[in-house]
Formats: structure tokens, C-alpha cells, sequence
């Protein structure tokens, strides 16, 4: 199967106003020792049908979230997408268009940009989005890097309770950035404020996770307000679809909010494509990395949109870029948008309530001691299951429930824990199953 | 067209979620959202009118021919849109165990095998996110090679060519290198004399794309190979252009030491008016121990994620990459199979093809056979006729056209590059010559209905220069400027009048 | 809008596009209608502070079009003592008069035999030409 369109005809009429006789003719320039002479070794074509075959029993070798009853998050979660997601990310014209360049063909994906920034300042409480950047991972890269250049700093402060991946990826950027990476270590699951002014004395910035990696929630106000004290920029990582119910980082002194934006619109898709968000205040948009959609008119007056300040990107200011980033996840972002208008203000809320609700059934119902009893938690909470959580996991996938995330793999001293999500997906039914499964199978 | 705030009324709303029975969870007071962020209030016939609407104004490759250079609009084929949602990979939490993931596990090893086999090279990642993710990585590689053999001190330096994408300096600054560049000589090879001047044991790699980016192949690359080579140095390919040679001539074979690919160019993931993309990288096996983790690798019969690799330069995004975007390409490279030279050879027969037709009627700076892109200039437009490159762009748009690149390469003055692609048929390319020959005569007749351009458009010609002096990102409901701004209108009406 | 081409008798010329006027101990500074030509319309400034110093041949704030960022260079070393707010708020004034209106910062020159080895208008004329 192939998507060309040219017959032998075609071909041949071409060739001949090309001046040549062959189709290999085209490639005389290319030397003959670079030419890989031969077939390329790969399996034969697939018709349609046989493609679609091969694909679904690749597929049906996984256990999905539709399939086992799932209380799995640790930073990609199982939410509620809505049709109207689908339905809009299925026009061709958004999915097929290129970055928009060229705003007079483009209006369509520029507006909505201007509208994604618009909805994630107001969910963060700050003054300017870029267009998206690739996960919620490298947003962290790409705040320490702006924060490197903000403050002339290069050290810069991660806590502990931030999503170990996010970390790591910080750590592999930061080398290449001339940054250094000083941990806080987690007290009783949240950060202390005291270390972390501490560690923040001479830092660019540091980054908090809110609600952090083990669902609960870190005293957000007091964290930022060390960080600006120290001298350094209070960057946090926050749940998009926690911003109904908590506050906006732009209300409690930080400087950036960054995140994964998957829970927002997109399915979990074994990790990817989703969409990385990051907002700043107004005095940081010249460093801000990635695209942003500026408001404009044209040569009749109408109100129009295009990229702006792209001096600031790879494609013009080359080596002294504020990020090489091209290609970001527009589509995935949205996605987001889409959802986000779906919820409104009164739904996102609503979203948030019943995570936590549902969060406090579970504990109830489960039974088992809280890691971190003292804390208040958003829509995952972690508990001690008796013996190897691990363990734990593959017994209870047995009886159909996957109960959570292990966390014995990325903290010491808590193989025998397990992060329990619930999000609204999860009935109080489902959550009295996942009891009665753990009942058997714990120690 | 009114932003979707603009449709908001106070009560509406699209969406509805399960409730329960079940007594609130409190938030600490000093934690809890004060005022609720403005999302919109909307129903959902109002949203899905409004997204209609937003589409309606936006042109991709479902609608018409979209010849930018260097991105490779090829046609997104719908199977893949159908696979990729398959519940067994739509609703599949990365986190789920290695037993329960087999499926995506081979996949994901299968495209890698794939990969390696069209570049010629032994191990791939399928991490970066993007191609200038890719790129970053590769450097990051090369800078944990030679510091695995006690050569980072020494080798400070990567070099590009003066026709880089712009991705390539900003990649090589971000990995913290210096960056040098290398001259492309009039045949639009790289001036060999300028490179052997300028490589030396300072040198860590070059990071070429070929063809360039004027879409000609570098005849001499294997000399270049030898020279880096023969100093120490590596070779970084950078594959925004490898529609034109899959199948051809691999980048492992010309001497190239890391390759990253674009999945959203030659391997049909659709761009998604920005993204998503996928930049896997392609090493040679010296490489191997420093690629990203973690690693999917074969057992047998089963497959695993490995962890266990201490030389790995870490991770650059989370978990495998974009999954979605490898079923969709692995999809694309399962239709052709070895026939995946066809789709090269058909992306650079269209180019030659509109090459020959429109070389009469625009500059054309290197007079050579093309690969799957060629660049023209306007440079005589703007000389005879005061019309550029930009002017010649906005005019296409009224022929139902997206224009090619242009500005692009640098060294080419009022550049036009164009790539049509292997899926395009020729009677689109027929139309396309006849518009790109009608608008280089209306330069010389009614250059100001090409100044004006586009004339049919949801807009008309936007003003850049406004944008980035106000610099208004957001909606700013009770605050936002008007528009027009007081007096405008009048000061337009009055200027068109003139 | 933008001014006619001219490169000012009493002024001397760096040739990264920058123009200097000495008055005594003070110089004022700014970039050539070379710079602002190739920049096109400027859309941002972003000045020193004053008080701060600027040294010659390093760059000591940037300039912002559509098409570009640049970075502006001291022709002479010392000590801002004023910045140019009607350019912050109005960076078109650049382009509309690059040596009067659309001056960028008043210094305290640190060592005024620099001076010397900076390009009077013909020699700057000619680099240009060749650019």
C-alpha cells in the first residue's frame, strides 16, 4: 500500500520535462559509495486491512485502563476525556496544518493558541503562556533555564516530592546549561520551608511540586515565600485540573507554574504525546521559551493573531535562543483547551472536588495506614500495605484491580508503599473493590 | 471572529461529570483557590460551533498543497488516525507492568529495528520529543562520548553549516558547546577548504543535514566524513531531510555517527498545527552505552524496558517518548515496506519536476539537480519590480495555495524554498507552476495586488510589527485593548482611500 | 518614517554598527542608520542601568525587531549616567532618527583616548559598502 498519487504516466511525462529517462537518473549526484545498492531490509507491505490486524493484536497484548479497573497515576492520570475532544482534534484542518507561520492560513490554530495561553494564566493566576512545550518534564528544563538567565545564577534547587522523571530530566539538562542541581529531601511527605531557604540561598530557582508526587499538598504560600526571600525565582509544578480547588501560584509569590497538561484533555496513550505548560509573570516574557500567540490587526483593521516575539527562538536568534524548541505539542494543548471549555470554571471545580471526596472514601474504605497521615491529599494518597508493594501489585492485577504505583522504586524505605489515585472515573463501587482485592492480598 | 471568553454567558455550561454521595474533602484555607479561574461558559453546540468555526480558518494538508521546505507536508494517512486509538494503546498508563505492555513494548522495538535498517546505523532511541529535542540529545551524547575518554576538556567546538536550520545553533548552544560554521561553496556543497581549515583536535562534531537545505546532496561527503573522522571528531545528521534518500543512501553509510529522525516529517505523524512530533535517534554502536533510558530491549520472546545502563546520559523526556506518534509511524512504514524508496524517488521526481518549470520565471542559485526540495529566489522580482519573496508568499494564498518557506536558507537572498512532497499528483503541481508563473507576471503589471496580498483570506496581510510592540498573549476580558484602537479605523479608511 | 541615509561628521563609529558622540568627559551613544536599516522597525529596548558600566567592544543592551534581536556595543568604556526613556517607551525613534531623538545612553567616559581607534565616517562609510 502507498499514498502516491503520480501513475506511470505521470512519471514518465515528468522525467521527460526533467530531461532525464529514468527515475534513477534523479539521484546522479548522490556518490556511488554512500548508495546502499540493495533492498532495504525491512518485512513486506501491509494492505489496509492486514495493517489494521497486525495493529489490534499488538494491542490487545496490553491491559488498559478499559479493560482492568485501574487506581494507577504517579503523573499521568485516567480521566475523563470528552467526546468533543475527539471530535475537534479529528478535523483535518487542525490535525494536518503545519505551525503557523504563515498567520493569513492559519487563523484557526493561532486564535486557538491565543485562547490555550489565555486559559492556562487563569488557571495559574500569571501573566504569559507560551504555546506549549513537550511534557512535564523538560517545562522544568526550560524554567531553570530561564531562571539561569534572570537571575545570573546557576544553581538550582528541585524538591525531593517533584516527580522523580521530572527530575531526572532536569539533571541530564542541566550539564549542557552550566547549572548545578541541589535536592531537598521530603519531611513527613511535603518539603520544609526552613531547608528549603537554606538550599535556596544562592539559587536561580526552585522548583515544588503542588499537589507533589505523593498526592499531598505542600504549604505552597510559605515555600514560595522563602524562595523569593532567598533571592531566587519560586517556580511550581501544579495539576492543571487541581486549579478549581487550590491557588493560583501567581496569587502566592511565584515567579513560573509549569506542568503536565495531560490530565487536561489527553488520553495516557503509554506515556505520550501529552502537552508540557509553563506561565510566567509579565517581567519574563522576553526569556520565555517556545512560541506565544500575539494579538494584532490587519491592513483592514480586523483583529488577527500571529506568532510574535519569535526573535527570541531558535529560527532568528540562532545560537542566543532562549530554547532550540520547534515542533512543541500544539494539538495535545488543544486538547487541553477543548476540556478545559467543557469543565467551564463550575465543572473544573466540581472535577476537583470529587477527586478529593472520592480520595477520602478510599482511605476510609481501604483501611490501611497512611504514609503520611498528617497531610492533606488532592486525588492520590500513599499506604502501607504490609509487605512488598511490588508484590502487592502482581496479586492484586491477578484478581483484575491494578492498585497503584510502587514506591519503593523511586524512595528508600517505602517498598512496602503504594500511591492510590482516584480520579472521577472512580466510582465508590469500583473503590470498594479495590478493598475487598487489597484485603486479600496485602500482609 | 469573536474568542471563545467572548462567547461565555454566566450559568452555561458543556460538560458533566458522575456525582456521589460523599462528604467534601476540605482545603486548607491558605491553600484554596480564592477566585475561579475564567475557563468559558459555554454549551456544547456553542463549543463545537466555535472549534468548527477556528477550523474553518485554518489550512492543512487535507485542504490544499502545503510546499514548505524542509517540513515535508506529505498526506497523513487516516488508517493511522484509526490505530492510534485502539484502546490496548490509547488507555495504556506508561506505569503498567513490562507483562501487561508487551504489545506496545514491540512495537516500540520493531520501529527501532526499522530505524536502524534506513539510516544504517545500530542502536536507536525513541525518547526525543521532537526533532530539536533529538538534536540536543545527540549533542549531549557526543559531549558524554568524549568525556567517557577523557576528551571533554579538549574538544569544545561543533560545526555547522551556514544553511543549518536554525534548530542546529540553538542546539549546540543549549548543549554547551561553541559553535562554528563552515562556508557552502557555489556548487552548494561544504567548502572543504574552509572545513579542513577549521576542524581540528578542538573539534567534537558536525551536525549537517544532507541534502541541505538547499535540497542538494553533498557530493563530496565522504571527504567530509574522513576529515571529521580522521581528527577524532563525530558526525551528527540531522534528518529533517531524509524524504529524499530512504532507501537511497543512508546516513550510516555517508559516515554519520548519530542521526535523529522526524517522525512528523518523513514518517507521517500529522504536525497537529505545531506538534505533537517525535525525534528517535539513530548511533553507531560506540554510542550505544550513553543513549537515554530506559532502553527497550528483546529477550527472546519477550520484551523489557532496562534500566540498568550506567553510561546513559539520563532522560530528556518522560517515560519511552510519544508513543502515539511511533504507532502512527510505525503504521506508515508498514504500508510500504522496501517500497519506502518509492515514496523517496516520487518526492524527488515532484521536485525536479516543478524545478524544470518554474527555473524560467525565478532566480535559481545553484544550478543543479534537486533532491526533494529546491530553492528559488525572487531576488529579480524585488530588483525590477520592488517585489518580494513575502509578497510572492501572501499572493499564493489567493491561488489556494500555503506558500513554501521563505527567508530560508539564509544565504540565499528573497529565498523561496519548496518541497512538494511524494503524495502530491501532478496535476497539483501543474497548478501550482501556473500560479507561482502568474504571480512573477503580475510583478510587472499590478505589483500592488501582490503588496496587498492575501485578498482572500479570512484576514488580509497581518501587521507583525503591532504585534510585538503590544505584546497582548492573552484575553484580558474586562481589560482587553479594543479593536480597532480608537482612530484606527479612520486612519486605514482614510489611507486605502489615498 | 524611518530617516535618509547619513553617517554625522562629528561622530566616530564602531564597527559593529555603533556611533558615539564625545562632549568632554561624556559621550553619548547609539547605533548607526546602518544597524536600524537592517533591523527594520525597532519594537523594543532594552537599556542598562544606570549607574552600571559598559566597556568598549562588549555589549551593554539590545535592540529588538520583528526580524531580529541585536545586541548593541559600547564603542567607549565608563559609566551610565542616563538611559533614554523616550526610546524604552518609543523604540521607533531609532529608526525615525538614529543620531538626534533616538539616542540610547549617556556616559561618563573611563578612558577617552579610546577614541582613537575608533573609524571616522569614511572609514565606516566604506565598511558598510563592503558589507
Amino acid at each position: 500500500m502507498s499514498f502516491l498519487s503520480l501513475t506511470e504516466a505521470d512519471r514518465e511525462a515528468m522525467l521527460a520535462a526533467v530531461g532525464l529517462s529514468s527515475v534513477d537518473e534523479l539521484f546522479r549526484d548522490i556518490p556511488a559509495g554512500v548508495r546502499l545498492g540493495r533492498a532495504l531490509d525491512l518485512e513486506p507491505a501491509l494492505s489496509e486491512p492486514e495493517l489494521v490486524a497486525h495493529l489490534t493484536e499488538l494491542a490487545e497484548r496490553n491491559m488498559d485502563t478499559g479493560t482492568e479497573l485501574s487506581f494507577l497515576g504517579a503523573g499521568i492520570y485516567n480521566h475523563y476525556v470528552p467526546a468533543v475532544v475527539d471530535a475537534v482534534l479529528s478535523r483535518g484542518e487542525f490535525l494536518t496544518a503545519y505551525t503557523p507561520y504563515q498567520p493569513e492560513m492559519s487563523q484557526g490554530i493561532l486564535q486557538a493558541i491565543f485562547e490555550y495561553q489565555t486559559v492556562i494564566c487563569e488557571l495559574t493566576g500569571l501573566d504569559v503562556s507560551n504555546a506549549s512545550g513537550y511534557d512535564g518534564t523538560t517545562v522544568a528544563a526550560d524554567a531553570c533555564f530561564v531562571a539561569k538567565h534572570a537571575t545570573g545564577r546557576d544553581k538550582v534547587v528541585l524538591c525531593e516530592t517533584l516527580n522523580p522523571q521530572v527530575r531526572q530530566v532536569v539533571k541530564t539538562y542541566a550539564p549542557g546549561f552550566g547549572l548545578e542541581v541541589v535536592e531537598v529531601g521530603h519531611n513527613g511527605g511535603v518539603t520544609d520551608a526552613d531547608e528549603l531557604r537554606e538550599a535556596a540561598s544562592d539559587a536561580a530557582c526552585a522548583i515544588f511540586q503542588q499537589p507533589n508526587f505523593f498526592g499531598c499538598l505542600e504549604r505552597a504560600r510559605d515555600l514560595a515565600a522563602v524562595v523569593n526571600d532567598a533571592g531566587a525565582l519560586a517556580v511550581v509544578h501544579v495539576d492543571p485540573v487541581s486549579l478549581g480547588v487550590l491557588e493560583a501560584p501567581g496569587s502566592y509569590g511565584a515567579a513560573l507554574a509549569i506542568g503536565e497538561g495531560q490530565s487536561a484533555g489527553n488520553y495516557q496513550s503509554y506515556g505520550g504525546p501529552h502537552y508540557g505548560f509553563i506561565a510566567a509573570r509579565s517581567n519574563l516574557i522576553r526569556r520565555m521559551p517556545g512560541r506565544i500567540v500575539g494579538e494584532t490587526t490587519d491592513l483592514d483593521g480586523e483583529r488577527g493573531y500571529v506568532l510574535t516575539l519569535q526573535t527570541r527562538e531558535q529560527h532568528i536568534r540562532r545560537e542566543k535562543a532562549t530554547s532550540n524548541i520547534t515542533t512543541n505539542q500544539t494539538l495535545l494543548a488543544l486538547a487541553g483547551l477543548v476540556h478545559l471549555s467543557w469543565l467551564g470554571p463550575q465543572g473544573l471545580r466540581e472535577l476537583g472536588e470529587t477527586c478529593m471526596s472520592l480520595g477520602e472514601y478510599a482511605k476510609a474504605r481501604l483501611g490501611f495506614p497512611l504514609v503520611f497521615p498528617e497531610q492533606t491529599t488532592f486525588k492520590e494518597f500513599a499506604v502501607r500495605v504490609g509487605r512488598s508493594a511490588k508484590d502487592v501489585i502482581r496479586e492484586a492485577r491477578a484478581k483484575g484491580v491494578h492498585p497503584g504505583y510502587a514506591l519503593g522504586r523511586d524512595y528508600p524505605g517505602l517498598d512496602d508503599a503504594l500511591l492510590v489515585a482516584v480520579t472521577e472515573k472512580r466510582s465508590p463501587a469500583d473503590i470498594d473493590r479495590l478493598a475487598e482485592v487489597l484485603g486479600d492480598v496485602a500482609g | 471572529m469573536k474568542l471563545i471568553f467572548e462567547k461565555s454567558k454566566p450559568g452555561r455550561r458543556a460538560g458533566s461529570l458522575p456525582r456521589y454521595d460523599l462528604p467534601k474533602a476540605e482545603v486548607p484555607d491558605e491553600l484554596a483557590r480564592r477566585t475561579a479561574p475564567r475557563l468559558p461558559e459555554i454549551s456544547e453546540p456553542e463549543l463545537v460551533r466555535h472549534f468548527t468555526a477556528l477550523a474553518d480558518r485554518n489550512f492543512g494538508v487535507d485542504t490544499g498543497f502545503y510546499p514548505l521546505g524542509s517540513c515535508t507536508m506529505k498526506h497523513n494517512p487516516r488508517v493511522n488516525e484509526r490505530v492510534v486509538n485502539l484502546p490496548g494503546f490509547r488507555d495504556l498508563h506508561p506505569y503498567q507492568e513490562e507483562e501487561a505492555t508487551q504489545g506496545a513494548l514491540e512495537l516500540m522495538w520493531r520501529l527501532q529495528e526499522i530505524l536502524a535498517e534506513v539510516c544504517g546505523l545500530e542502536a536507536v532511541s525513541l525518547q526525543p520529543a521532537a526533532g530539536s529535542q533529538g538534536e540536543l540529545t545527540g549533542l549531549m551524547l557526543m559531549r558524554a562520548y568524549f568525556a567517557d575518554r577523557g576528551e571533554a576538556e579538549q574538544r569544545r567546538v561543533v560545526i555547522t553549516a551556514d544553511t543549518a536550520h536554525g534548530t542546529n545553533p540553538a542546539s549546540v548552544a543549549m548543549a554547551g558547546y561553541e559553535l562554528q560554521k563552515v562556508d557552502t561553496d557555489a556548487r552548494g556543497n561544504l567548502d572543504l577548504d574552509d572545513l579542513r581549515a577549521k576542524v581540528d583536535e578542538r573539534t567534537a562534531g558536525l551536525m549537517l543535514t544532507n541534502p541541505s537545505t538547499l535540497g542538494l546532496f553533498d557530493e563530496h561527503i565522504e571527504e567530509v566524513a574522513a576529515i571529521f573522522h580522521d581528527a577524532g571528531a563525530l558526525l551528527y545528521y540531522d534528518g529533517a531531510n531524509l524524504n529524499a534518500v530512504c532507501g537511497i543512501s543512508r546516513p550510516g553509510d555517508m559516515g554519520f555517527d548519530i542521526v535523529h529522525i522526524n517522525l512528523h516529517k518523513t514518517f507521517s505523524q500529522p504536525h497537529g498545527g505545531g506538534g505533537p512530533g517525535g525525534g528517535p535517534i539513530a548511533v553507531r554502536d560506540l554510542l550505544e552505552p550513553f543513549l537515554p533510558v530506559p532502553a527497550v530491549v528483546r529477550d527472546g520472546e519477550t520484551f523489557a524496558l532496562d534500566y540498568d545502563r550506567p553510561k546513559t546520559i539520563g532522560k530528556v523526556r518522560g517515560f519511552c517518548g510519544p508513543f502515539g506518534v511511533f504507532v502512527r509511524s510505525y503504521a506508515f512504514i508498514r504500508s510500504y515496506g522496501p517500497a519506502l524508496r518509492e515514496m523517496s524517488e516520487a518526492a524527488v521526481l515532484n521536485a525536479n519536476y516543478l524545478l524544470a518549470r518554474l527555473r524560467d520565471v525565478y532566480d535559481l542559485p545553484f544550478d543543479r539537480l534537486c533532491m526533494h526540495e529546491f530553492v528559488l529566489s525572487a531576488r529579480s522580482l524585488k530588483r525590477d519590480h520592488g517585489v518580494t519573496a513575502l509578497d510572492v508568499a501572501k499572493r499564493l494564498m489567493d491561488h489556494g495555495f500555503h506558500p513554501p518557506t521563505i527567508y530560508f536558507p539564509l544565504v540565499v537572498p528573497e529565498a523561496l524554498m519548496i518541497e512538494p512532497t511524494e503524495t502530491e499528483a501532478k496535476e497539483t503541481l501543474d497548478e501550482f507552476v501556473e500560479a507561482m508563473r502568474a504571480i512573477a507576471a503580475e510583478a510587472g503589471t499590478d505589483p500592488q495586488a501582490l503588496k496587498d496580498a492575501p485578498h482572500r483570506r479570512p484576514v488580509s496581510r497581518l501587521d507583525e510589527v503591532k504585534a510585538a510592540k503590544r505584546a497582548i498573549v492573552k484575553y484580558g476580558f474586562d481589560e482587553h485593548p479594543p479593536t480597532p484602537v480608537a482612530g484606527e479605523r479612520e486612519t486605514l479608511e482614510a489611507q486605502k482611500g489615498s | 518614517m524611518a530617516a535618509d541615509e547619513s553617517y554625522p561628521d562629528d561622530l566616530r563609529y564602531h564597527p559593529e554598527h555603533d556611533w558615539v558622540r564625545v562632549e568632554g568627559d561624556t559621550a553619548t551613544l547609539g547605533i548607526t542608520w546602518y544597524a536600524q536599516d537592517a533591523l527594520g522597525e525597532i519594537v523594543h529596548y532594552e537599556p542598562p542601568e544606570a549607574g552600571s558600566s559598559v566597556a568598549k567592544d562588549e555589549s551593554y543592551g539590545e535592540v529588538e525587531s520583528v526580524k531580529a534581536v541585536s545586541e548593541v556595543v559600547a564603542p567607549l568604556s565608563g559609566e551610565v549616567v542616563e538611559v533614554n526613556a523616550k526610546v524604552v517607551e518609543e523604540p521607533e525613534t531609532i529608526n525615525d532618527d538614529p543620531y538626534g531623538e533616538g539616542w540610547l545612553i549617556r556616559i561618563r567616559l573611563s578612558d577617552p583616548t579610546e577614541v582613537d581607534s575608533l573609524l571616522d565616517p569614511d572609514a565606516y562609510r566604506k565598511l558598510t559598502a563592503e558589507q
